[in-house]
């Protein structure tokens, strides 16, 4: 094993700020892009739903 | 038989939106397994470097993302093209959705490459050809976002941005080839096909599998993208109609 301790890993040999800040970022958006695409195929199905209960009470005959 | 339909059967809308989404939980786990091989090997089995200590960590997601910005324009220019050339919807669609995770790799690529620029040059930017080069990457995804958002007809806007998308792929040789046509502060390429890795194999397995996990990751989001595009665009078609009776009736 190359790090001594969980101190000595986090620390990087000194450049933690740089590593870190790097795949720190790169990991919050690919935590943040599936959860905003999951969002918008959510809404896509929702609005969808609306759209059809709406077809349904129109052809139904109820409010317009 | 004819073999071209079978060919173009994922062309149609109804089918990639079936496909993608048993597709979309396994390429997720793919790209969660791939990181997960990757940055073991990378921060636990990669010795560290003589001459930049562990700051040169940095390049098991730096070369990924920056290899999947150009990629990723190149396939967006591609699809878009395609659904201009041959009036084919889907292939605009994806287009479509892989812009915004093409910028997105390319903001990091830049991001990354500050962070690893700052303990190494001294500065996080310098006007660089490849760094600048990339930067114009950036703007050409921004801009094609921006343009197919701003026309209202979504046909029009596929086309005008296929354009653009099209005409921005020449910056895509600029980038890659910036480091041999200038001098530029950045390093040359990492890996090359035609000469022997210039890393050790550890370095090089752990950004070979990181590449492999933004790949599964790029295919996994971008599907899921594209499936939205296409419940928000065929809301009149029959089969879009049709996916809707279950789904309401679970939420009623």
């Amino acid at each position: 094993m190359m790090w001594n301790s969980v101190g000595d890993f986090f620390a990087m040999g000194g450049y933690g700020l740089y590593v870190w800040g790097s795949y720190g970022v790169v990991a919050a958006w690919m935590a943040l892009e599936p959860w905003l695409v999951t969002r918008r195929h959510a809404l896509a199905v929702r609005a969808l739903d609306e759209l059809h209960a709406d077809e349904q009470e129109f052809s139904s005959g109820g409010l317009v | 038989m004819n073999p071209l339909p079978r060919f173009f059967t994922f062309a149609a809308p109804s089918r990639f939106y079936w496909l993608a989404g048993l597709l979309l939980p396994w390429l997720y786990l793919l790209a969660g397994a791939l990181a997960a091989a990757g940055l073991y090997i990378g921060f636990f089995l990669a010795p560290t470097d003589a001459t930049q200590g562990d700051a040169y960590r940095i390049i098991f997601i730096h070369v990924p993302v920056a290899w999947m910005s150009m990629v990723l324009y190149l396939a967006m220019a591609g699809w878009a093209a395609l659904g201009w050339a041959f009036n084919a919807r889907m292939a605009s669609m994806l287009a479509r959705a892989i812009a915004p995770t093409g910028a997105m790799f390319t903001f990091l690529a830049l991001w990354t490459g500050a962070f690893w620029g700052k303990p190494t040059w001294g500065t996080w930017w310098v006007w660089d050809a490849r760094l600048t080069s990339e930067l114009i990457l950036l703007f050409l995804y921004l801009g094609y976002m921006a343009l197919v958002e701003a026309i209202d007809d979504v046909r029009r806007a596929d086309l005008a941005g296929a354009l653009l998308a099209v005409v921005g792929a020449v910056n895509v040789p600029i980038i890659y080839f910036s480091v041999r046509w200038w001098n530029t502060l950045h390093q040359g390429a990492s890996i090359s096909m035609t000469a022997a890795p210039k890393m050790v194999s550890t370095m090089l397995t752990s950004m070979l599998l990181m590449t492999l996990a933004c790949w599964a990751y790029a295919f996994a989001v971008v599907f899921a993208r594209a499936r939205a595009i296409v419940l928000e665009r065929e809301q009149s078609s029959e089969w879009v109609r049709a996916l809707a009776r279950p789904l309401s009736k679970v939420k009623l």
